[in-house]
């Protein structure tokens, strides 16, 4: 038994998701962008502890600190503070955990719409299939944080609203790349032969189907949660999503506007901030889009 | 193509029709918006809330909407609640200034995205290629509020070398004629006109940039793959064999039909180019009609808000029609289906 399995080892064949990741780490600046942004998860995850002080606590007798390696900077307050005295450092890294959670809640939210919608529309009459695609079509037309900022004005600015604004806007992708592999493989031979099996509709579905849809899904993942990011942050910037002493990244940034002149590092670093977190996450989605081999339509 | 013509225009009928139906559902669903509707008949400033419940619960449903559909044929879009003008004729006044800088960002994107696409491709998978790639993967993934804010922070606060905001320099006064400021200080009478000019092209360069920058990510990268799908194809390879340099090559024949997606590309810029008019314009004190809508929403002026959506959704879904029928004049490929 021992020695049949020796002799078989460099045949073994790879699972697929083996078979991805090999692809993924062979390309070495996905790699590097895949560990920035699990780095990112993790600030936000462990950010009581990494944080040194409360994120809306203000220090008066320490405004416009500039960063530690400044020469009038203070160790104490290692990215410096902003103009009531709160500290920078705190203030991104609790950022962080409200961008990182946000994004998620807007990405499940529209994902679960999108996908349910994408996949009646796909499977359904032809009726439905034209209405849901009409609209989405729609949706797909109008300039998306316009939309949201829209939407916002009509429900009320703040953190919730925004987060449904902007699922909203997402939604119609997740239908067209769900509708549009559901399509590609409905008519496939391996689905034939297993409907010819006798199988079951459901079964069909979530046994043949769903399982050759989930690259295009996953990689709609990547880019939906990028977008999310950037548009809560343009949200936050227009002062209609998070609310001021939230420490938001995009809220940081429009609060720290006026105080370009003064306290440049007040502006840069939320910046930074967003902008590395959304190259992490645009690196590793062109990563796992090469890994599983999706040609861009 | 007669036939293809008319069933984009049945295309845009529906797109239309789907787009007054949200827009009233905006304004039936939060019945502030309503108030224009009384407003055309009593002409009063302030209405009270009996009336717009008197609206909203004495007409049926499908009665206000082909009320508001002739409305809005005829051009009544309602009247700001703060200023009292009519949206319409506000939104004629604030969107030239939003195209004026759109063109500036397009102009500046396919100036300088098609070049790089170009060479990129030429040295495929090679160090230029690649530095090109990623440079635009980084341009792509940039918050451009926080881009305008260093490149002010940079060229107009250290430098001193363009203008922080506006379109033109205080000290000039120029009526508009067509709302694009460029041509109106060309035409205009004035002593300082030339003046004028570079100054409105000065306050035009930071702004433009800014707004041109993902979609000139956006532009080099699909010049890069269809210049790429071209270069191979066979007759490019007699053309070579022919013994045409490689520079007429490129831009006479391989550049004609590697335009024809980037022609799509585009398209799709547009709802990019009016998002970053948002920021942008809010960033650069530039009174376009992102800054109206923005400060509408601001001061909560319903009809503004829904005139505003309406106006730009139009436009946005007119060019995307103009620019298929362009597409399938210029690829008879795309007149099949």
């Amino acid at each position: 038994m021992a020695s049949q399995s020796e002799f078989y080892h460099h045949t073994r064949i790879p699972s697929t998701y083996s078979r991805w990741w090999r692809h993924f780490y062979e390309n070495k600046l996905a790699v590097i962008a895949l560990v920035v942004f699990l780095s990112i998860v993790l600030i936000a995850i462990f950010a009581d502890f990494l944080a040194p002080f409360d994120p809306a606590k203000s220090f008066t007798d320490a405004i416009h600190t500039p960063p530690s390696w400044y020469d009038n900077g203070d160790t104490q307050f290692l990215l410096g503070t902003d103009y009531i005295g709160r500290d920078m450092f705190s203030r991104l890294v609790f950022g962080a955990r409200l961008s990182l959670s946000l994004a998620t809640a807007v990405v499940l939210l529209s994902a679960s719409i999108g996908i349910t919608l994408g996949v009646i529309s796909s499977l359904a009459s032809r009726w439905l299939d034209m209405l849901i695609m009409r609209i989405m079509d729609f949706v797909l037309a109008l300039p998306s944080l316009l939309l949201a900022v829209v939407i916002v004005a009509i429900i009320g600015p703040g953190l919730p609203n925004a987060i449904y604004a902007v699922a909203i806007v997402l939604v119609p992708h997740f239908v067209l790349v769900t509708r549009t592999a559901i399509k590609h493989e409905k008519n496939k031979e391996y689905v034939i032969a297993m409907q010819l099996d006798g199988s079951t509709r459901t079964r069909l579905f979530f046994h043949a189907i769903l399982p050759n849809i989930l690259p295009p899904v996953i990689v709609q993942f990547s880019l939906a949660f990028s977008t999310a990011i950037l548009e809560i942050a343009a949200l936050g910037f227009l002062g209609l999503g998070a609310q001021a002493p939230n420490p938001e990244w995009g809220t940081i940034l429009s609060e720290s506007h006026n105080n370009i002149m003064f306290a440049p590092w007040t502006v840069t670093l939320p910046g930074l901030a967003i902008f590395f977190t959304l190259l992490s996450i645009n690196l590793v989605g062109d990563g796992l889009r090469d890994a599983m081999d999706i040609e861009k339509k | 193509m007669l036939i293809l013509i008319l069933r984009q225009l049945l295309n845009f009928a529906v797109s239309f029709f789907v787009l007054t139906v949200f827009t009233f559902s905006l304004a039936h669903l939060f019945p502030q918006g309503l108030s224009f509707m009384i407003d055309q008949k009593t002409n009063n400033d302030i209405f009270s809330t009996e009336q717009i419940e008197l609206v909203t619960q004495t007409s049926h449903v499908l009665d206000s909407y082909f009320q508001y559909i002739s409305q809005i044929m005829t051009g009544h879009f309602g009247q700001s609640e703060v200023r009292g003008g009519s949206v319409f004729e506000e939104f004629f006044v604030y969107f030239p200034a939003t195209l004026e800088l759109s063109f500036g960002a397009i102009l500046f994107a396919l100036g300088l995205g098609l070049p790089l696409g170009i060479f990129a491709a030429k040295n495929k998978n090679r160090w230029p290629d690649k530095l090109i790639v990623s440079t635009t993967l980084v341009g792509y993934s940039i918050p451009i509020f926080w881009w305008a804010m260093l490149l002010v922070l940079f060229f107009s606060l250290l430098l001193g070398i363009t203008p922080v905001a506006s379109r033109i320099g205080f000290e000039f006064d120029i009526s508009p004629v067509t709302g694009f400021m460029l041509i109106d200080t060309l035409i205009s009478n004035q002593p300082y006109a030339k003046e004028a000019f570079f100054s409105a092209l000065h306050h035009l360069i930071l702004p433009a940039i800014v707004l041109g920058t993902i979609p000139l990510a956006v532009i080099t990268r699909s010049t890069r793959s269809s210049m790429i799908s071209v270069l191979s194809e066979d007759y490019i390879r007699s053309a070579k064999a022919r013994g045409i340099t490689s520079t007429q090559v490129i831009w006479m024949h391989a550049l004609r039909n590697a335009l024809i997606p980037i022609i799509t590309t585009l398209g799709l810029q547009i709802s990019v180019l009016i998002t970053g008019s948002l920021l942008t314009e809010s960033i650069f004190s530039w009174p376009g009609a992102g800054k109206w809508l923005l400060e509408a929403v601001y001061r909560r002026d319903f009809p503004v808000i829904h005139g505003g959506i309406l106006a730009i959704a139009s436009f946005v879904i007119l060019t995307h029609l103009l620019l298929d029928i362009l597409s399938m004049m210029v690829d008879p490929k795309q007149r099949r289906h």
